[in-house]
């Protein structure tokens, strides 16, 4: 067991160090060097370039540079935001919040939805409801997320005036950030009405962002259900003659629910790179948009350090789900 | 509710002379309504594509002065000269829909090869030669697969520069993964195989065994997975689109259109909606097929 944690720990700090490399990369193929990026279309003097160059300590060999930025990595200084001027690692703590409350409310909609969808699907195979299922299901997962944003803002906000366009809560309410958390931040303000102003404005995105993680649980509940229904403890526990809730509830799912679980870890990567996207359509002010505005001002400190602490999220989490799994299942420990 | 059928119906008894590979793959295919009607829908698209300066009423960017945000032609206000509307600047929305397709077809098909192409030769490498070969080369996915693709594609285009040409490399590269991986594990399963064997002993050389002897037998996964990388190609390119950094107006790209819709919701619902229609429509095809294939070639999964 031992073994297996540490194997899989090494593999995931190797790919936290390729990132690394990366995201310090990036910053160096980006035309122009820094300073000169920096300074935009202002322009700058060879003098004062040179000056720059050295205070930045970017005339030092690409090598020394590399383990130095390895070194400032890891003691959480991820460098200072060219529009802001303000530290990447504090501008992106302050934005996670909104994009993690949005993420968890995905994830839970998508279980809560696709789960139950699986099942009914595999219980009911081949029939209309099976077909209706996996249809929508499969639909959900083509759907360009941007253009199902505007979709439901045209129908649900312009439309019917139910949800607001963007944002997380009505410009009415003033409530102070606690947690970072709107939800909980407005539960406890003694502003009236604006939780439910905070949860009106979750919904949609909640809707757009868990459609793709959706489609896919309940692809994954399904199969993974269908799997075990064929096994032949699921018929020993039919001919013993229990109900056919109790076969499936708890027999049938307990054991089809190890994969699902699996793919609901792995889903985290799904959830940021549509938070990228969601986040631009309800104006979201969370991780996803900071990012795209970034790029737009040429913010490439901003973009590195995101880069980098959005894939240590997902390295975190996959290693996580990785352990997890070797707990739960003792085949995997032994799979070299 | 009814209970499930705990025992598989027996499959129907054998003709009497086997049908050969591709028969079987068809019959198996064709029996899958689904994956008929996505490879329908996609033969259409692919024909307006070719066809799409015959088909198309107007030029995708010829600016009619006369016709701002006019709507489809069955509500009020609406004519047949523009069936599906203009946009701001009075252009007609089929006829860019029409010339998107070709965009979209092209966009596919060039990902497609691009990472197909690289990403068969990574996994057929790193199957073949194993070692340090193999954890050098899975490593370099791992990292790849940690960043989420379209944060990935928005790094490589904020190094490259926005544009079509740079999406679609984007895209291409964040694709590459999947094909690599998929080839690794097919050749894998393949090498030990006494047919591997005997033509090594045979005296095939390193290129002859890799390309002609066991890559032939890896591409029924990849076949599959090619497919469904249309449907990832058309709609990654369409998000880099739609953030501006893929390609640029005015070309007719169905991201870039839905780009500048966002501050027409309020008024004019056609040019936000038939752009986006058109992406789902065309990836969903990909992705029926895809699974068509799958079920039809994977012989795992058959019944």
């Amino acid at each position: 067991m031992l073994r297996f944690i540490l194997t899989r720990v090494a593999m995931a700090a190797v790919t936290f160090l390729g990132i690394t490399a990366l995201s310090f990369f990036l910053i160096r193929a980006v035309p122009g060097d820094p300073v000169q990026v920096r300074a935009g279309e202002r322009g700058i003097t060879p003098e004062r370039h040179a000056e720059l160059m050295h205070e930045m300590g970017l005339d030092r060999p690409v090598s020394v540079q590399f383990f130095s930025y390895i070194g400032e990595v890891l003691q959480g200084d991820l460098g200072a935001s060219t529009t802001t001027r303000r530290p990447v690692l504090s501008e992106f703590l302050k934005l996670f919040p909104a994009t993690l409350e949005l993420g968890l409310c995905a994830m839970i909609f998508a279980v809560v939805l696709g789960i139950p969808a699986g099942i009914l699907a595999a219980t009911n195979r081949s029939s209309p409801i099976d077909h209706g299922i996996m249809g929508a299901s499969l639909t959900g997962y083509s759907m360009p997320i941007f253009w199902w944003g505007l979709l439901l803002i045209l129908i649900f906000s312009v439309g019917l005036g139910w949800t607001p366009v963007s944002g997380r809560i009505s410009a009415m309410y003033y409530v102070e950030s606690k947690t970072g958390f709107m939800l909980i931040d407005s539960l406890m303000s003694d502003e009236k009405g604006a939780f439910v102003s905070a949860l009106r404005a979750l919904i949609l995105p909640t809707i757009v962002l868990g459609t793709i993680p959706l489609a896919v649980i309940a692809r994954m509940t399904r199969s993974a259900m269908l799997e075990v229904l064929s096994e032949d403890y699921i018929r020993t526990a039919r001919a013993k003659g229990l109900g056919v809730k109790r076969v499936i509830g708890l027999h049938a799912l307990r054991n089809a629910l190890i994969p699902v679980v699996t793919v609901i870890g792995l889903q985290v990567g799904t959830l940021l790179g549509g938070a990228i996207l969601t986040e631009t359509v309800f104006a979201w002010p969370g991780v996803g948009k900071w990012l795209v505005e970034a790029i737009n001002r040429r913010d490439y400190p901003t973009l590195q350090g995101g880069v980098l602490l959005v894939a240590t999220l997902v390295i975190v989490v996959n290693l996580l789900v990785d352990l997890a799994y070797g707990l739960l299942d003792p085949r995997i420990r032994h799979v070299k | 509710m009814t209970a499930p059928s705990l025992q598989e119906t027996r499959a129907p008894a054998l003709p009497a002379k086997p049908p050969g590979p591709f028969l079987e793959f068809w019959r198996s295919f064709s029996a899958n309504k689904g994956a008929l009607t996505g490879l329908i829908v996609i033969v259409l698209i692919a024909l307006v594509a070719i066809f799409a300066d015959v088909i198309a009423p107007h030029s995708p960017i010829d600016q009619d002065r006369a016709a701002f945000l006019v709507p489809p032609f069955w509500q009020d206000g609406g004519t047949l000269a523009y069936p599906l509307g203009t946009d701001d600047i009075g252009r007609d929305i089929l006829s860019r829909l029409i010339h998107g397709a070709r965009l979209s077809m092209m966009i596919g098909l060039i990902v497609v090869t691009l990472s197909l192409a690289l990403g068969l030769l990574l996994g057929l490498a790193a199957g073949f030669f194993g070692g340090i070969v193999d954890t050098a080369i899975m490593r370099l996915l791992d990292i790849m697969l940690a960043l989420p693709s379209l944060l990935l594609a928005i790094v490589v285009v904020a190094i490259l520069g926005p544009g079509l040409v740079n999406a679609m490399v984007a895209v291409s590269i964040v694709t590459l993964p999947h094909y690599s991986r998929l080839m690794r594990a097919a050749v894998l399963s393949q090498i030990r195989r006494p047919y591997v064997t005997a033509s090594r002993v045979a005296g095939a050389g390193t290129f002859r065994l890799m390309f002609a002897t066991i890559l032939p037998n890896c591409m029924a996964p990849l076949i599959v997975q090619a497919t469904l990388g249309f449907s990832t190609a058309i709609l990654d390119a369409a998000a880099l689109g739609f953030l501006g950094l893929g390609a640029q107006p005015p070309t007719p790209e169905w991201g870039t259109m839905l780009a500048s819709s966002l501050q027409f919701l309020q008024r004019a619902w056609w040019v936000v909606t038939f752009p986006g229609l058109a992406i789902l429509i065309t990836v969903l095809a990909f992705n029926l097929l895809g699974d068509g294939l799958r079920d039809a070639l994977d012989p795992r999964l058959k019944r």
